[in-house]
């Protein structure tokens, strides 16, 4: 998997491709945990990924606490329907937002 | 039926799935199931990696078997890991805050919604857990 970055101020935009599961998501991990400091809008753009794991949802859910933590906001992008349907048989997609 | 055995470890993930998914491309099988099977295999062999033989380590068997006439596609997890039936652990609450989600559970609530089956049963020591998928 592939993790691009961009930046704009205090809000971070994070292009993935590739797959999200087991053995890459400490990738995405590791950014929540190290990058976001400052970071008011987060933005993770999934339109890239063919594939996420409960692994994947695990750290969609860390990034999304942190971010209601310092009162910012934070959106998951263009997921693809097999994407999407992971998060909202779930439960997920109640408690992220997802635009297209 | 094709079989594999490998050691319950995350690192063998790729292997396993690779396994999979050669058999069910040439069973003819659609990208999306393939994909909806690779996350089954996903939650159930790293369950195995993670738990079964806590702390040590062991063998995990996967068979893999096609019924063309019925459609039906069968994978089964074997490990001879504590005895451990996944299919009696709680869904976690999946209407939660996120400050309420609970992360534990969560990869067993999907292959549950996605199989058309799931089956266990303990035997001679062994933890036998088998997905059933219907080829659409």
């Amino acid at each position: 998997m592939d993790i691009t970055k961009e930046q704009d101020g205090s809000k971070l935009a994070l292009k993935l491709s590739g797959k999200l599961d087991t053995l890459t998501s400490p990738m995405l991990e590791k950014v929540i945990k190290e990058e976001l400091d400052g970071i008011k809008d987060l933005i993770i753009d999934l339109g890239k990924i063919n594939y996420v794991s409960s692994a994947g949802l695990r750290v969609c859910l860390a990034a999304q606490k942190h971010m209601n933590a310092v009162q910012g906001t934070m959106v998951i992008k263009d997921a693809a329907p097999e994407v999407y349907e992971v998060f909202e048989l779930t439960g997920f997609t109640d408690i992220i937002k997802f635009i297209k | 039926m094709s079989e594999l055995e490998v050691p319950a470890a995350r690192e063998q993930l790729d292997k396993v799935q690779e396994f999979i998914q050669n058999y069910m491309e040439v069973s003819g099988f659609s990208m999306k199931q393939q994909g909806q099977v690779a996350l089954c295999v996903e939650e159930i062999f790293v369950n195995i990696a993670n738990y079964a033989y806590l702390p040590s380590k062991g063998m995990a068997r996967i068979l893999i078997a096609f019924d063309k006439p019925t459609g039906l596609l069968k994978i089964t997890f074997i490990d001879k890991g504590q005895p451990y039936n996944p299919l009696t652990h709680k869904d976690p609450d999946i209407h939660a805050s996120a400050k309420d989600r609970r992360i534990g559970g969560l990869g067993i609530l999907l292959v549950k919604r996605i199989a058309d089956e799931v089956l266990y049963e303990n035997k001679d020591n062994m933890n036998i857990l088998q997905v059933r998928l219907q080829k659409k």
